[in-house]
């Protein structure tokens, strides 16, 4: 085997059949942490390279934050009145 | 999981009848109830109806909480099985398949957006750009963005929008999603994973003001 060869069988080894469609199918064992070590090492090569994943990230990241900053659906006041009023009906039956 | 020192003090207030720790309980949870029963039955009005059977269940089963799980999943399951027993009930019935496989085999990103041939194959044709309102604030600030995330989360099929709404809107853990929805930890991964994806292609659509695009 020449230097070379040895050279790309390392890199394949390490850097593995990582695609950008790959990644976007693992984002989410990737953000679970989910990924082997080896996995994850490649990955994390392939985003150090890839804008467009690393932007794919973002997006992830942000549409995750952004649904936990919904606002709650509010209680009817006329609900939680009834719901207090059954507690005390349960309190002294 | 055990409750928290904070929900043993509560669950200690609500057993000795305290009106307000009760309050308290409903105001906090009331809303992540409803948004999660609405993933399990067809309207609205059903929700609200599942959600006070599921303080009715609370209160009744007070006295018989062993504590073995923490107060807030324990609240959550009952709400699970009444929606369950609704859901079947009003004949939506939740999908066989724990998977809910109608988009099995789909992809996370429109395949269209990766390269179909040479070198670079399965890598970006047309790459994600950045977007503009970098913050979840900013994003939101629009009202037509938190209804279209609202929308997109809606039209989801209803196994994934109860993994989505739990883990990503209300904020538990995967271990107490797990726990609520009686899943296995990889078909919670893999609801969670298609319904993120599914999102985020909805909010791309909107924010690039792009309706061509599946």
């Amino acid at each position: 085997m020449t230097r070379e060869e040895i050279r790309n069988r390392v890199i394949d080894c390490l850097a593995g059949k990582v695609t950008c469609k790959s990644f976007t199918e693992a984002v989410t064992d990737y953000l679970e942490g989910n990924l082997s070590v080896l996995d994850w090492v490649r990955f994390q090569m392939h985003l150090g390279l890839c804008l467009g994943c690393r932007l794919y990230l973002r997006q992830m990241k942000l549409t995750i934050r952004a649904m936990g900053t919904l606002p709650e659906k509010p209680i009817p006041a006329d609900v939680r009145a009834e719901l207090i009023r059954r507690f005390r009906n349960w309190k002294n039956p | 999981m055990a409750p928290t020192p904070e929900e043993s003090t509560l669950l200690q207030a609500l057993r000795n009848g305290d009106e307000a720790a009760f309050a308290l309980l409903v105001d906090r949870y009331h809303g992540q109830l409803l948004r999660l029963a609405m993933a399990f039955v067809a309207s609205r009005a059903i929700a609200e109806e599942v959600v006070q059977e599921t303080w009715i269940g609370v209160l009744e089963g007070l006295a018989r909480f062993e504590g073995r799980s923490s107060l807030k999943t324990w609240i959550f399951r009952i709400l699970t099985n009444q929606a369950k027993t609704r859901g079947v009930r009003e004949s939506r019935t939740v999908p066989f398949s724990p998977l809910g496989n109608d988009d099995a085999d789909k992809p996370s990103v429109d395949p269209t957006r990766f390269l179909t041939s040479g070198y670079f194959v399965d890598h970006w044709a047309s790459p994600p750009t950045p977007w503009d309102e970098a913050t979840p604030e900013r994003l939101l600030l629009s009202k037509e963005c938190g209804q279209r995330l609202e929308q997109a989360i809606e039209a989801l099929p209803p196994a994934q929008r109860q993994v989505l709404v739990l883990r990503d809107v209300d904020g538990l853990s995967s271990e107490e999603v797990c726990n609520v929805l009686a899943l296995s930890e990889t078909n919670q991964r893999v609801l969670l994973h298609r319904a993120r994806s599914r999102v985020r292609r909805a909010l791309e659509r909107y924010l690039e003001g792009d309706a061509s695009t599946p």
